[in-house]
């Protein structure tokens, strides 16, 4: 079957794409040099892009785990949509495009990042870790947190101790929401054979896991409220959300597996949907922050 | 049957034609737009070749009062100014 224009537009993971657009423009735009909203809007775009060309080169690489997995086999690449050097074409040259115009709109210091950053995500989680190790989503979480070091690069130009923040709190929220996840959508992983921690240390490791990286997470996610882009509207946010976090984290650590299987995994549920709204309301706590002003 | 008669296979590759050509149209807009706000913000146009070019400096007017035939120049005490000292004889 032909493609359509939608299933190129699906390789490039439109849902992580919306995570990137939000985090790198959050990063972009509470940075302490303004840029013109125009160029602004372009940098976004072309991070975006960038992320989304990376999630096509993963697609192509991984189209044999994606055809056993439920949740992906009916991705384009599996479901016999578009060819895998279809999809290594796309990559190949949105990445090289979004590199190239991230630099010539904004600077090279950040276009030299994206391109770091697609190369991590393609290279070093989906070739290298994602089928070797079970610390896969610890160490490709990086790849996520890169997009807000890349907003903040675009409008200073370099690095600071806030976008260290930020990748922090992206990169320590990573594996306890894709663990939480992996508790119960429990075949999929281990059908397709890709090393999760449920799989390598069992389920009741992977708890216990999940309740060190909530408690891991919660300093980092402070601190950025005691820099000059925090303020007691994200601090205050922040502590609720942490809060509330470390007690998801600590009723599934409480869990048997049965008692999980009792209650179709509510609380593993409840924790993921947390999960997401933790990360989106930390950083739009950021940018009503800017608004206000901080400190 | 007629050549005229559409293929879902027509269908498809003219949403993909449809969708690729308004792609380039956004790209051709922002690649438009992107030069526009650089050009208004008097960014670096001519800044390849790493040496300073007398015509972008700041014109310092008091080196004109006593030879008109030597402005503009840069102004003193930029790192321009001392690139220019070195490279005069």
């Amino acid at each position: 079957m032909e493609a359509q224009f939608g299933d190129y537009v699906a390789l490039l993971k439109p849902r992580v794409m919306s995570l990137v657009v939000f985090t790198a423009f959050v990063g972009l735009w509470i940075a302490p040099v303004e840029m013109n909203p125009f160029v602004a809007f372009c940098a976004v775009l072309f991070i975006a892009l960038g992320g989304g060309a990376s999630g096509a080169l993963n697609m192509w690489y991984d189209a044999d785990i994606d055809a056993v997995m439920r949740r992906t086999r009916n991705r384009p690449v599996p479901a016999g949509r578009v060819t895998p050097d279809e999809a290594l074409g796309v990559g190949l040259f949105l990445s090289g495009l979004a590199v190239v115009m991230l630099g010539l709109a904004a600077n090279w210091f950040a276009a030299a990042f994206l391109a770091f950053t697609i190369f991590f995500y393609a290279v070093v989680y989906t070739i290298w870790l994602k089928r070797s190790t079970p610390q896969n989503i610890v160490i490709g979480g990086a790849a996520g947190a890169f997009p807000p070091m890349i907003g903040w690069a675009c409008a200073t130009g370099g690095i600071g101790i806030e976008s260290l923040l930020m990748f922090a709190l992206i990169f320590f929220w990573t594996p306890p929401h894709f663990w939480a996840l992996a508790l119960f959508m429990k075949d999929d992983y281990s059908n397709a054979g890709v090393p999760m921690l449920t799989v390598t240390h069992g389920r009741t490791v992977t708890r216990r896991y999940i309740f060190a990286y909530t408690l891991v997470l919660a300093p980092f996610a402070l601190a950025l409220g005691l820099t000059p882009v925090g303020g007691p509207v994200y601090l205050a946010v922040a502590v609720v959300l942490n809060a509330l976090f470390i007690r998801g984290g600590w009723r599934i650590l409480c869990r048997t597996e049965d008692q999980a299987a009792a209650d179709s995994y509510r609380a593993e549920k409840s924790f993921f949907r947390l999960s997401l709204y933790y990360l989106f309301a930390h950083f739009a706590a950021l940018l009503v922050q800017h608004a206000a002003g901080g400190w | 049957m007629g050549l005229r008669a559409e293929h879902e296979l027509h269908r498809r590759r003219r949403g993909r034609n449809t969708g690729l050509g308004l792609v380039l149209l956004v790209f051709a807009i922002l690649v438009f737009g992107l030069s526009i706000v650089k050009i208004r913000q008097g960014d670096m146009m001519q800044g390849y070749d790493h040496r300073p070019q007398v015509s972008r400096l700041p014109v310092d007017a008091d080196a004109s009062k006593g030879d008109p035939g030597r402005v503009p120049v840069a102004a003193p005490g930029t790192p321009a100014a001392e690139a220019l000292q070195k490279d005069m004889p």
